[in-house]
């Protein structure tokens, strides 16, 4: 065999490696959204998204779930948006680059790997406790806005970044103060991809169970959520209850459940992908 | 130094001794020039540039006449732009930056006042190398510097819009298209919107950073004869790396090397006899 050949079969066995991996991951979330269907899909209907909690698997439905997760999801995007798009802006816009401005970003690439339910305890502590909101809709979607303010942050610094200085040059050399080119050309420059980031980390949101579970969810709660300062419980510890109960129909509840979740994370994440698109386009 | 350079821009107005400050300079520099001072739009004096411990820009001293074409011309490297940069303190932005000297544009230094900082780029317009519009509507983009200094009157700024629009000679390519995105242009015709953006706002001076290096000989011909039809209304000092360029459309050409002003005269003058062998050497194409 010639050493062009030893390449090309090199070259082949790399690809089909490749290949495998790449299926590896796929075939194993087909066979897990597989499993999912055939479980849950009979036990959606009308009725089981719009049902109130109940004793027997049949009558049970996730409304009140699937409204403490809308509930977290809106108050945490209002709370944590402005915050960390803020922070975003002041870190990549304004700070100096100096010791302080590094040990900032260090620590917040930090937070954005502390485990979820460490922020529950934190939660529990200074929302619950200090504060004094109680196992409410509001302390759970503060917990969760620090949950993701990191990755927001970082998220919008990202796109910041991604704005040609060209842009700023042409902005200020035409007498606009920062302020001015930062709100006329860099904000809606990067608002594709800050947009993204946030909805990312909402879909990222909406999925925790663990530091709602410390701060206070219930798995039963009989009715939805009508303020920020009521009881709530959300679609993964519904699921987490369900599936820890013995009878079949409970498992073919959680299923639908797991259905309804990964749908609205679906979505979302799609609706990230778009925005991610349509906002390189726009910037080339 | 400094700290000297931060106590000019925070420190008392004192404009009571520019004047005599301008004649004593015009002396000094009467070789070149007859001192009268309203002669001249911009002057520089004994600026130094250092970036960090870099001496960018080595004890120029340079008088522009209003409503005439400079061209700086010099190797990559030799300063030019940086020089050119100050005339609207774009430079500010850079870490490490540090000038020293004066700069008057109509008799003002300008740095000596930071908040005349937005005032100032109203004056004194700038167009960069590469077509930078923003990506925005045409009509949008030649609003944006009216509309930052807080026009509200739509009338105005309409009328403002495609009065820039005809001086920069796209009006004709672009008047049915305003809402269109300004990225949909060609490069010559973005270009020619960032001319008409600066025009927009009545500046006095115009600034170019080497305006047609990134465009094809046919958009550059027609910057050139824009360029040359601005003459009557502005000062324009133009960077370029083109001899050619510099020869065909520039009444005054500067020559820089290493951050040093070599020669500074009339372009007939630079072009056909100039002073300095380095010059004739630069111009010839014996190196740079």
């Amino acid at each position: 065999m010639t050493n062009v050949q030893k390449n090309r079969l090199k070259d082949q066995l790399f690809k089909f490696w490749g290949i495998a991996c790449t299926l590896i991951g796929l075939v194993l979330l087909v066979i897990f959204i597989g499993g999912i269907l055939i479980d849950g899909l009979s036990r959606i209907d009308w009725a089981f998204i719009t049902d109130l909690p109940s004793r027997k698997a049949e009558k049970s439905g996730i409304w009140t779930p699937l409204m403490g997760s809308v509930w977290i999801l809106v108050l945490t995007a209002i709370i944590s948006f402005p915050i960390s798009v803020a922070a975003g802006v002041y870190l990549e816009e304004y700070a100096k680059k100096n010791r302080l401005s590094a040990l900032l970003e260090i620590n917040i690439s930090n937070l954005a790997g502390v485990p979820s339910i460490i922020y529950g305890l934190l939660g529990l502590e200074v929302f619950v406790r200090i504060m004094n909101l109680g196992a409410s809709v509001l302390a759970g979607a503060l917990t969760l806005s620090l949950l993701i303010l990191p990755i927001i942050i970082v998220a919008t610094r990202e796109a910041i970044k991604a704005v040609p200085g060209s842009i700023r040059d042409a902005s200020y050399a035409l007498g606009a103060s920062k302020w001015q080119t930062i709100w006329n050309q860099v904000l809606p420059a990067s608002s594709g991809g800050i947009l993204t980031g946030v909805i990312l980390a909402l879909s990222r949101a909406v999925g925790e169970a663990a530091p709602l579970i410390i701060v206070g969810a219930l798995a039963y709660v009989p009715f939805a959520p009508q303020g920020p300062l009521d009881q709530f419980s959300v679609l993964p510890i519904q699921i987490f209850n369900w599936i820890s109960r013995p009878q079949q129909g409970f498992i073919d509840n959680a299923a639908a459940a797991i259905i309804i979740l990964l749908l609205i994370t679906f979505i979302m994440n799609g609706i990230a992908v778009y925005f991610r698109n349509k906002w390189q386009k726009k910037l080339q | 130094m400094e700290s000297r350079f931060i106590s000019e821009i925070n420190g008392k107005k004192n404009y009571s001794n520019t004047m005599s400050d301008m004649m004593s300079e015009k002396t000094e520099d009467a070789k070149t020039e007859a001192p009268i001072a309203e002669k001249y739009k911009l002057q520089t004096k004994d600026v130094n540039v250092f970036y960090g411990d870099f001496q960018a820009i080595k004890d120029i001293s340079m008088n522009i006449k209003p409503k005439s074409i400079t061209a700086f011309i010099g190797p990559s490297g030799c300063g030019k732009s940086t020089f050119l940069r100050l005339f609207n303190r774009m430079n500010d932005y850079i870490e490490d930056f540090k000038m020293e000297g004066k700069i008057k544009i109509d008799d003002k230094n300008i740095y000596k006042d930071k908040i005349q900082l937005e005032q100032l780029r109203k004056e004194v317009g700038m167009v960069f190398q590469k077509p930078n519009p923003f990506p925005k509507s045409i009509f949008e983009n030649v609003a944006y510097g009216l509309k930052i200094q807080g026009i509200k009157d739509k009338k105005l700024i309409a009328d403002r819009v495609e009065k820039a629009l005809v001086q920069a000679d796209l009006w004709n390519e672009v008047k049915d298209n305003l809402s269109k995105s300004a990225l949909t242009l060609s490069g010559g015709q973005q270009q020619r919107l960032c001319i008409a953006r600066t025009l927009a706002v009545e500046p006095s001076i115009i600034l170019m950073d080497e305006p047609t290096s990134a465009l094809d000989p046919i958009s550059t011909a027609k910057i050139e004869e824009l360029i040359h039809h601005l003459k009557q209304y502005y000062t324009i000092i133009i960077v370029t790396h083109n001899m050619q360029q510099a020869a065909r459309i520039s009444d005054y050409t500067a020559f820089f090397y290493m951050g040093e002003l070599i020669e500074f005269d009339k372009t007939k003058k630079i072009f056909t006899n100039p002073e300095k062998k380095r010059t004739e050497n630069y111009i010839t194409g014996r190196f740079g």
